[in-house]
């Protein structure tokens, strides 16, 4: 059967997108559109914009547009909230015909109207969705006059589809962020000696994890963002002494212009796999310079690294040698996955991401053995492909990467919206092993 | 807790708070995939693409393949028309189907592009197709566009190619599981009916595990049977919402006549349904199906105290509803509210279609309800707050509901994100209705069980 080969012809557009590290010299390309007629992974502005907000627990998120780019999006995100629950609902203008011809501003704001009405929450989100940037509302205006009348904030998050992929989208709710978090004309908020936590949804509460360390560092989170944040909270946002910055591909931006806007410097950390997340608290505890900090740090690293050392070691010796690929969606967490499967004993063997940076493709081909695939907005049929000439026995990626993995007979760890139990810190070392153990060393893999 | 709607009502005209509906291209894409070795191809932004496909593999837990052509801000302002171009050449270049299935989206319908003369004027590799269908979800829902994408198969490929029909039977079966196309064409055969079922998903998002993938699974509809459509003497469309059109659009290209029914749940529609495979090819009711409706009822009349009486909400695809509506009034229950998030009229005509329909099943039955199309979850939570219920059916999504007025909750429909093997299993035909009774007295009476005090606890119920 044709169709059931993997398809060897890579169209000679993507060829650019796909290096085999030690194979080719050249830079790998990224940061492009896709190839008209491909079936690429990628989402769009949009869907990245609702990503880094959704999390802002007692917003009215409100998206302008025909009624599908609100249902995709209603609570898929695992982002857990320790107080309200208003995000969790689908608010959707559901544009018609009519709005479409005579515009969509008048339904817009009846649609504000009644919904701060029934919430009364201070925070409403208006998404713009592609038809919006076609159609030309003005979003701006309406949301101004929204604002005005009831006297809370309307943010409009400029998010239209088409104008980029889904890093454009981050950028969006960086900048939608920004105006919510600017102090009051003349009021600046005084400096406290706490942090913010950038680059954390809160997915199974990943954010509370790190914020008891933190805390028993001696060191206080100001706002994560923006798991389990909050209108008061992230108003707050502008006092902290330092932004670490988890999820560089969404957040890098936020953090350059909270730097630029109110002096707050930042540092890249990350919280996956042991070996980062004591290099990342030690990075913290030092930016402080107190000696009380520092102590307390390593009395953790040295406490929670002895608690889970035997569980990883038990894992390592039953997963040596096993090839995992990995195809997710930024290139920062493709680096944090390549360090945390070598603790486990698992050599990376395809690498992939929907929105890499250059920067990021280059580290990640410093990190990787020599044959190991790189690729950039891959479509399936290159992830097959690849995949099964590499050998691989596990695959991490998204929801779409699922079932196909389970249909080559390959394990799956999702690392993106559907992860059951948090991946960070200490903990989440073990956790991560622990759902890779579970998936990898299924009885069901034999019946195939 | 996870309960932000306010128990008083009011008129809202601002859009739609937690939806039951979706929108069109994921219908499209979902007919789509029921042609065998046919690629759905998206025409507009890359992210509808990715959120349709994502929501179909939550839905069925299998690769759901779609293309996309990738607009970008120059689309936006000069039309689609170069992006379909490059991807009809790139679709058959690198994914070789048979056939590629174009629908729009609001971006592409929003610019106005002229998919028709678009694919007219594209290069199509020999022997390849490309068919479209105009699927904008500022109008109708994910139904709509399944309907559309089914009508647009009958007009680009059914032909009517002989002088006298032949005897078979085309049955068109609506946005349902692959486990009920199964049954239902299951049934077909047990009459003995020479049948042609389009669109087909049964053996393309149930397929089976081979430690391969298959771009393209065993299953689907074949081209050349959707052409030989035009040739059957009878279409069945299962239901109004989902296949009415396509059916009618048969009776117009193809002079093949159409009747539309019930999707087949419960008793009362399918007996109608192989009444009429009966009819038309004079056959006799098989003894097996005979048997499985003997079951049936008997299974009916064994537990029918468990249902009696008990207040009832249902939501979803109307489809579906209206004969589930049907089928639990037939069991003595209450379907007290019945609301759809499609709208329920014709563009253009009457929009009370299926508020009627559902009235006149309840006054039937006797039973005071509300109906309600174009309706979303917000509201019929807001009913249920004020007057609550025994059960609620639907997809995925009233779990909210379910768990904020702690209601029993039999999940139905779709999308289905929470549970597994649904789609495996029908919920259609003699043996369908048979599994709806053991999910629904199961959710009762687990919720019996919980419930009761210990000098209530049961040991035979
Ligand atoms: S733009 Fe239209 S087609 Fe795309 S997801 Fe939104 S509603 Fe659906
Ligand atoms: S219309 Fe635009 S914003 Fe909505 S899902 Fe499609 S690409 Fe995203």
């Amino acid at each position: 059967m044709k169709a059931a080969e993997p398809a060897g012809i890579i169209v000679e557009e993507r060829s650019d997108f796909i290096r085999t590290k030690g194979r080719q010299k050249q830079q790998l390309k990224c940061d492009a559109d896709s190839i008209a007629g491909c079936v690429s992974q990628r989402a769009c502005v949009y869907c990245g914009a609702r990503v880094v907000l959704n999390p802002v627990t007692d917003a009215i998120h409100l998206v302008h547009g025909p009624i599908g780019c609100s249902s995709y999006t209603w609570d898929i995100r695992g982002s857990l909230s320790s107080s309200a629950d208003l995000y969790r609902f689908s608010f959707s203008t559901d544009l018609k015909e009519h709005d479409v011809i005579f515009g969509g501003e008048k339904k817009l704001a009846r649609a504000i109207d009644e919904l701060v009405q029934k919430y009364p929450s201070k925070l409403v989100f208006v998404y713009s969705t592609c038809i919006v940037g076609v159609i030309g509302d003005d979003l701006e205006a309406v949301c101004k006059a929204a604002a005005q009348r009831h006297g809370i904030e309307v943010i409009p998050v400029q998010s239209s589809g088409f104008i980029g992929n889904k890093s454009a989208g981050y950028r969006a709710a960086c900048d939608a962020l920004l105006r919510l978090l600017r102090p009051p004309e003349g009021k600046g908020l005084a400096k406290t000696r706490s942090i913010n936590y950038l680059g954390d949804f809160n997915l199974a509460g990943e954010v509370w994890i790190i914020k008891n360390y933190l805390k028993e560092m001696g060191v206080e989170v100001n706002v994560a963002f923006t798991g389990d944040s909050n209108y008061t909270s992230l108003k707050k946002a502008a006092r902290a002494s330092l932004n670490i910055v988890q999820c560089a591909g969404s957040m890098y931006y936020l953090a350059e212009k909270m730097e630029e806007l109110y002096g707050i410097p930042h540092m890249n950390i990350s919280f996956l796999g042991l070996e980062d997340t004591s290099a990342s608290l030690r990075k913290i505890a030092a930016a402080f310079g107190d000696a009380a900090i520092m102590s307390k740090t390593e009395e953790l690293i040295a406490r929670e690294t002895a608690r889970v050392k035997d569980a990883i070691q038990w894992y390592r010796r039953k997963m040596e040698g096993k090839k995992a690929a990995i195809y997710v969606g930024g290139g920062f967490k493709a680096i944090s996955l390549i360090k945390q499967f070598r603790e486990i004993g698992i050599d990376v063997v395809m690498i992939g991401t929907q929105t890499g940076r250059q920067e990021e493709y280059d580290t990640i081909t410093d990190l990787v053995d020599d044959g190991t695939v790189i690729l950039d907005d891959a479509n399936p049929s290159e992830l097959e492909k690849f995949m099964t000439e590499k050998g691989a026995h596990l695959l991490v990626g998204g929801v779409k990467e699922r079932p196909l993995a389970y249909k080559l007979g390959m394990a799956f760890i999702d690392h993106n919206h559907d992860r059951k139990h948090p991946l960070s810190g200490f903990v989440g070392a073990v956790n991560f092993a622990g759902e890779v153990y579970s998936t990898l060393c299924s009885p069901v893999w034999n019946y195939i | 807790m996870l309960d932000c709607t306010p128990k008083e009502i009011k008129e809202r005209s601002g859009g739609m708070i937690n939806p039951a509906k979706t929108c069109q291209p994921i219908g499209a894409m979902y007919a789509a995939l029921g042609i065998h070795n046919c690629m759905p191809h998206s025409h507009g932004s890359q992210g509808c693409c990715s959120y349709h496909r994502m929501h179909l593999t939550r839905h069925f837990r299998d690769p759901v393949m779609a293309t996309t052509s990738s607009f970008t801000e120059g689309a936006s302002v000069f039309g689609g028309g170069a992006n379909l171009k490059t991807s009809i050449k790139n679709v058959f270049a690198i994914y070789n189907p048979d056939i590629m299935a174009v629908h729009t989206t609001c971006l592409s319908e929003t610019i106005g592009d002229d998919i028709p003369s678009l694919i007219k004027s594209a290069e199509i590799p020999e022997g390849k197709l490309v068919i479209h269908a105009n699927t904008p979800s500022y109008q109708g829902s994910h139904i709509t566009g399944f309907s559309n994408m089914t009508k647009g198969m009958v007009s680009y490929l059914s032909e009517a190619t002989t002088d006298v029909k032949k005897e078979q039977v085309n049955i068109i079966p609506g946005f349902v599981n692959p486990g009920d196309m199964r049954e239902i064409k299951k049934m077909a055969q047990m009459m003995g009916a020479k049948f042609i079922m389009f669109p087909d998903t049964s053996g393309v998002l149930d397929s089976p595990m081979t430690g391969q993938f298959n771009m393209y699974p065993r299953g689907g509809a074949r081209v050349e049977a959707i052409r030989d459509a035009g040739n059957s003497k009878l279409t069945l469309a299962l239901g109004t919402y989902a296949s009415a059109d396509a059916a009618i659009q048969l009776e117009r290209k193809c002079r093949v006549p159409s009747l539309t029914l019930k999707t087949p749940i419960g008793v009362k529609a399918t007996d109608e349904f192989l009444m009429t495979l009966r009819q038309a090819f004079a056959r006799e009711i098989p003894g097996e199906l005979e048997e499985e409706r003997g079951q049936l009822v008997d299974i009916m009349v064994d537990t029918h105290y468990h249902f009696y009486g008990k207040r009832v909400a249902i939501f979803g695809d109307p489809d579906i509803i209206i004969a589930l509506t049907e089928f639990v009034t037939g069991l003595g229950m209450k379907p007290v509210y019945v609301l759809t998030g499609t709208p329920g009229g014709t563009i253009g005509g009457p929009q009370d279609i299926f508020e009627k329909e559902i009235k006149s099943i309840l006054e039937q039955a006797g039973v005071q309800g509300k109906a309600k199309a174009s309706g979303d979850l917000f509201q019929l939570h807001q009913w249920i707050k004020n007057e609550p219920v025994d059960l609620l059916m639907g997809n995925t999504y009233g779990k909210y509901i379910a768990r904020a007025e702690d209601i029993p909750f039999v999940r139905v429909g779709f999308p289905i994100l929470d549970r597994s093997v649904q789609t495996y299993l029908p919920i259609t035909g003699y043996r369908g209705a048979m599994r709806l009774l053991e999910m629904i007295s199961n959710a009762l009476l687990d919720r019996v069980d919980r419930d009761a005090a210990d000098e209530d606890f049961e040991l035979v119920m």
